[in-house]
């Protein structure tokens, strides 16, 4: 479905995940951001953000495990940089998919 | 179940089996409780301790014997090395879905915010110390005092 986020017509599904990263930028992460309570985004988030879009273009699955090994951000930052569920807000601020797994 | 519309909060995990199957759904739990936003502890007790005991927790092993499922004749489950194979045969497939091993779990599920207690009974009964649990372990708790912990709207209990 279609949703106007920062004054851009984007694709979204019913959760709220971008269909398309193509139509990502960052003033659209960053109203999504504020709308799930993560606020400004900072340096850390956006290194974060490019991050997980690197791994999703490369088609790597995305895990909390992944992340703490990653050498861009610890397991302890990424919660304290994305709340209440981070691997799912980080995904959907970065304009990707909504992570599919469980660990 | 009308508190938080029946949204879950927090979930307060008992372990009270070492077998790495247990351990492994007891800590995926916990781990993905953490992954939603959902605050969670896991009670440590009876034979559970083990998966906390630094010397015992990277020697786990999968249940042959009295396990259906596995479809191993019990005679044979009990053979000499039956554990040993099937764990490891276990290992290979969890490492494939990058499922980690029991201490990086228990790092991982650490600085997730996930918070550990060890059963004080059980503690006892094992003649366990605080120094032989793994570092990450907040303490060591009565069953009255770990329910206390749970004492919030939105709190689950589950047996494992």
């Amino acid at each position: 479905m279609e949703k106007i986020i920062a004054g851009k017509t984007i694709h979204v599904n019913e959760e709220g995940y971008l269909t398309a990263l193509s139509e990502w930028d960052k003033s659209i992460a960053s109203e999504i951001a504020k709308e799930e309570g993560v606020g400004e985004l900072g340096d850390r988030h956006w290194q974060v953000i490019e991050y997980l879009q690197g791994q999703f273009k490369q088609e790597i699955p995305l895990s909390i495990r992944k992340i703490g090994k990653s050498g861009v951000v610890g397991i302890e930052e990424f919660y304290a940089l994305f709340p209440q569920g981070p691997l799912k807000k980080a995904s959907k601020i970065a304009g990707i998919p909504k992570p599919a797994s469980c660990i | 179940m009308n508190e938080y519309n029946g949204e879950i909060k927090k979930m307060m995990i008992i372990l009270s089996k070492a077998s790495l199957e247990n351990v492994y759904a007891a800590f995926i739990l916990a781990n993905g409780a953490r992954m939603e936003g959902i605050e969670a502890e896991i009670f440590f007790t009876f034979f559970g301790l083990e998966a906390i005991h630094k010397k015992k927790l990277e020697k786990l092993h999968v249940a042959t014997v009295g396990n259906p499922a596995m479809h191993i004749p019990t005679m044979i489950g009990g053979l000499p090395g039956m554990e040993a194979m099937a764990t490891k045969m276990m290992k290979k497939e969890m490492e494939k879905l990058d499922i980690p091993p029991v201490h990086e779990f228990l790092d991982i599920m650490k600085q997730s915010g996930v918070k550990f207690w060890a059963c004080k009974l059980a503690m006892e009964m094992f003649h366990y110390k605080e120094e032989d649990l793994y570092e990450g372990v907040g303490g060591v708790l009565t069953v009255g005092e770990f329910y206390k912990k749970g004492s919030v709207l939105g709190t689950h209990m589950l047996f494992v």
